[in-house]
This record gives C-alpha cells, sequence and structure tokens, in this order.
C-alpha cells in the first residue's frame, strides 16, 4: 500500500512538473511575441543582429549535416523502395513513393531532429551556463529582459531557418532519390524530375515545411525551458542539454505522428 | 565622511520589516534598514546569514513574503515593468563571478547597457566605455573576452559594466572574494573612489572582514536572517555582543544541543 501510495505521489508530481513546464513554455512563447510587437514601442525592440548570429548557426552553420543526411535519406528511400515494389513488378513507381516521403514525411523530420541535437542542445547549454553565471540575474538587474534579449532572438531564428533547412532537404533527398532511381532504374534525372513535379502538389510541400514550423518552436521552447531549469552547476548544465535533446526529439516525433494521422488520412 | 546614521540626508534604499521563507524555512525574519544617499553600507554576515537573499531582494530578483524594498524612493515589488527597467538604469550591480557575457568582449559588455537603454551612436558608447574603463584601470582591454581576463580584472570589469550608466546606487556582491590581498585592497580603493568621486551610494556585500572596515561608512550585521547591528566600523569592533565578537574573531559558534531534537534529527524519516 505505501509503495502504491509513493508511486502515485512521484506519478503526480512529475505530471505537475510537465504541466508547469508546459505552461512556462506557453509563456515564453508569448512573451516572444510580446516583444517582437511591442519591443519598438517601449523602445526594447527585438534586436535583428541578434536574429542574424542565432541563424547563421541554426541554419547555416548546418547546411552541411542537413546536406549530407539529406542525400543519404533519399538514397535509402529509393533502395527500399525500388527493392519493395520490385516484388510488383512495379519499380517505375519509385519515384511517387520517394517524392511523396521525403517532402511530407523526412525531409522535415531529419531536419528537425538535427536541428534539435545542435541548436536545441546548444541553446539549452548556452541558458544553463548563464544561469548559474548569474548572467541572467545580470540581464534582470541591466533593465534588459532575458526573454527579449535572448529568447525572441533565437525563437524568431529558429522559425525562419528550419523551414529554409528542410525546403534544402526537401531539393537535396529528392536528388539523392534522383541519383539512386537513375543509376538503378536507368532512368533519366530529367524524366525524374518531371515525375517528381507530377507527383508532388503544392499541398505536399506546404504540409512539409508548416510542420517543420511547428517544430521550430518546439526545439527553440524545449531548450530554453530546459536551460531555464539548470541547476546544481556544470553537472546540472549537462543534464538539462541531454534533457533538452530527448524532449525535443520526442516531441517532433510525436507531434510528427499526429500530423500524420490528422491530416493524412 | 559623516559616519553616523545620517537622518538628515536622503534615503536611497529603504527596507522595512522584510519576511523571506524558502518553503516553509525563514531566511530574513523581518529586515528594517535604511541606506543614504552617498554612503557605503556594508550588509556582513557569514555563510547561511541570509545576506545574499537580501541583496537579491534589493535587485528585485525575489518577492518578499511580506514586507516592502523602496529603492530611489519606488517600492520595488509594486511598481510596473515600465518602471522597474527605468529604475533599473538608475542602479548598478557588480556580481561576484563578474557576470560577464561569455560571448561578448569585455568593451561590448560594458557598452551593453548603453546599447539597450540609449541612442548614442556606436563611437561615443565605444568612448564611454571607455571611460568607465579608464576609471577601473582596465584601459586597453576591450577587445579581450571574458575568458582571457584574470579574476581581479573580471571583478573590474563588471564594475565598469555596473557604473556607465552613471548609476545612483551601486551593488557589489563579494567584490574582494577570491582574490589576493593586493588585489582585494585595490578594489576596495576603486570602491572609495566610486563614492568620492561619483558621488554614489553603494551597498556591499561581504563575508571578507578587512575589506569591511576598510571601506564602510556603516556596517549591516545579519545573522540567521536577523540584523544583529548596523553602526559605524568603530560602533562594530566595540559591540560586546557575543555574536558580533564571534564573527569579528572568527569563532564558530557552539551550537547548544537538544537531545530530543537531535534524536529525532538522526530517525527522522526511518
Amino acid at each position: 500500500m505505501a509503495v502504491l501510495t509513493q508511486l502515485m505521489e512521484t506519478v503526480g508530481r512529475r505530471t505537475m512538473a510537465g504541466l508547469g513546464e508546459i505552461g512556462y513554455a506557453a509563456t515564453l512563447l508569448a512573451q516572444s511575441l510580446f516583444w517582437l510587437v511591442m519591443g519598438p514601442g517601449r523602445r526594447q525592440p527585438v534586436r535583428l543582429k541578434a536574429v542574424v548570429a542565432q541563424g547563421m548557426e541554426i541554419g547555416v552553420a548546418a547546411i552541411p549535416i542537413v546536406t549530407v543526411l539529406s542525400i543519404t535519406v533519399g538514397a535509402m528511400l529509393a533502395i527500399q523502395g525500388i527493392h519493395t515494389l520490385r516484388i510488383f513488378g512495379a519499380e517505375s513507381r519509385v519515384v511517387f513513393g520517394v517524392a511523396l516521403s521525403v517532402v511530407r514525411e523526412f525531409a522535415p523530420l531529419i531536419t528537425g531532429i538535427v536541428v534539435a541535437g545542435r541548436s536545441g542542445s546548444a541553446l539549452a547549454a548556452r541558458l544553463g551556463t548563464m544561469r548559474i553565471n548569474q548572467e541572467i540575474d545580470a540581464l534582470h538587474v541591466m533593465g534588459i529582459n532575458p526573454v527579449r534579449f535572448l529568447v525572441a532572438p533565437a525563437l524568431f531564428a529558429m522559425l525562419i531557418m528550419l523551414p529554409l533547412l528542410t525546403f534544402l532537404s526537401d531539393v537535396v533527398a529528392l536528388l539523392g532519390g534522383g541519383i539512386y532511381v537513375s543509376i538503378d532504374l536507368g532512368m533519366s534525372l530529367a524524366a525524374y524530375a518531371d515525375q517528381v513535379i507530377e507527383a508532388l502538389t503544392l499541398d505536399d510541400l506546404l504540409h512539409g515545411l508548416g510542420k517543420s514550423a511547428i517544430f521550430s518552436v518546439l526545439i527553440a521552447l524545449v531548450g530554453v525551458v530546459n536551460g531555464s531549469l539548470v541547476t546544481g552547476g556544470a553537472e546540472g548544465v549537462g543534464r538539462m542539454t541531454t534533457r533538452s535533446v530527448v524532449h525535443s526529439i520526442s516531441a517532433i516525433v510525436i507531434t510528427d505522428m499526429i500530423f500524420a494521422f490528422m491530416l493524412s488520412r | 565622511m559623516n559616519n553616523a546614521a545620517p537622518a538628515s540626508r536622503k534615503p536611497m534604499v529603504e527596507i522595512e520589516n522584510l519576511v523571506t521563507h524558502y518553503g516553509d524555512r525563514p531566511i530574513l525574519k523581518g529586515i528594517n534598514l535604511t541606506i543614504y544617499e552617498g554612503e557605503i553600507m556594508v550588509i556582513m554576515g557569514g555563510s547561511g546569514s541570509g545576506k545574499s537573499t537580501l541583496l537579491n531582494h534589493l535587485l528585485g530578483l525575489l518577492r518578499p513574503t511580506s514586507g516592502t524594498v523602496r529603492i530611489l524612493g519606488a517600492d520595488i515589488n509594486a511598481i510596473s515593468d515600465i518602471e522597474l527597467t527605468k529604475l533599473r538604469t538608475r542602479m548598478g550591480v557588480a556580481f561576484q563571478g563578474g557576470a560577464l557575457f561569455s560571448s561578448m568582449s569585455v568593451g561590448e559588455n560594458i557598452m551593453l547597457p548603453l546599447r539597450e537603454h540609449t541612442d548614442l551612436d556606436e563611437s561615443t558608447m565605444a568612448i564611454m566605455a571607455r571611460l568607465k574603463m579608464e576609471v577601473v584601470s582596465l584601459a586597453g582591454f576591450e577587445s579581450l573576452m571574458p575568458s582571457e581576463l584574470s579574476g581581479g580584472m573580471i571583478k573590474r570589469a563588471a564594475l565598469a559594466r555596473a557604473i556607465v550608466m552613471d548609476p545612483k546606487l551601486l551593488f557589489c556582491d563579494e567584490p574582494s572574494a577570491g582574490l589576493d590581498p593586493v588585489v582585494s585592497s585595490a578594489i576596495d580603493e576603486l570602491i572609495l573612489l566610486l563614492r568620492d568621486a561619483m558621488g554614489m551610494s553603494i551597498v556591499v556585500v561581504t563575508h571578507e572582514l578587512e575589506s569591511a572596515f576598510r571601506i564602510a561608512d556603516r556596517i549591516c550585521v545579519l545573522d540567521k536572517g536577523d540584523i544583529l547591528m548596523v553602526d559605524t566600523v568603530a560602533g562594530v569592533r566595540a559591540s560586546a555582543n557575543e555574536r558580533i565578537q564571534n564573527l569579528l574573531n572568527r569563532r564558530t559558534e557552539e551550537a547548544t544541543l537538544d537531545p530530543d531534537d537531535y534524536l529525532r534529527r538522526l530517525t527522522k524519516g526511518i
């Protein structure tokens, strides 16, 4: 009985803590939007320079790894697709499958996971370190709102860069798939491109890009919330950075599943 | 400097019946303290005395359970966000570890309050930052990153950032902690200079006795969340209070042992 009570207590406490974190994330999002809109009027704008700096780190610096992974995933989908469709003698239909799965699923997912691993964790580590070094307190006492100064630029940079990276991933993964298809099936790249364009609608593209915009908000907020909750020095920073990656990837995959369920049936 | 509690001078900080708790544990048990214009008030106490908590209340980083904290006449827990931001531009804070932003150079750190709160052009801000760097003897180091500075230089840079807006009120958290005696003494001199040359009122939180005696106009001795006494350096030195003498002579207090309480602590939850 005592064990059961303790278990229920633990579950209850963790649920409350989790709900508290979700509430905190929602507050951060609302405050970031507030500063974006009201900041200039209060002579405390969200600095474009900070957004650009974050954008370079989140987006431009991630181009090589997104490119490598996307071309690999595109080729992998083509390999698996041809292997499976060969059973039915329908290899030529592989382009349809590659195009749809890349644009609707794999590009946003792979890009989201890469950015969560690179930038979401970096955001958590940066804020956590700033917190334990009293840099956040220093911002407060200087009359500089930390949400405006640190969170909003990261959030908006993420919101701009993740869909752009996802679009890059779309193009590169389709190219990767195309290269394999042209080698294996002897189809020209031009014919492949024609089939891709025929297979895809604007709706498919927007479906993927829309998801990536939602992923970007999730990654930024999870990173910021975990960074803000750091306690206990360098070890605490490491713990919350790891937690940030695990949480943001989980959030991305679960949100992706919900999206697939709601919009693809 | 007039060392007596100067009733005729303007109060810069007024603390009334400040009570605060962490959970159920009382940290500050009804603090009353007034700090006047142009004085250096040293808040002194051992570990766990509540001095860091008191500082956090003075900076508006914590909300009290009850009581009021008025900074430059404004109740820091009752004013609007916009008023609080304005108030904070009139006060400077040098944190214990410096709290310099590691991603910015020393010069950018010092210029940050100007950049965020003024419309000055870049070159004017750079000149103003350099002026303050001259004051703290850090001229020429503006392009270094905080990680390239020594402990004493970090404290100086933090002071330069704290005074860049020419605040009326300056807070220093453990300004000489972790520094060798020579550097520590130089920081003390700097604090005295800021009061004398710039007319600032300065609140210093420290556990370093020597430093406190060197710079204080008045000392507030905190112990276990209570103010033991507020007096001049001579007054504190002459105090007959046993706890103050223990603090001054670095003696630990012998805890009075209640056998029942001791047994309860050992067996709690087992």
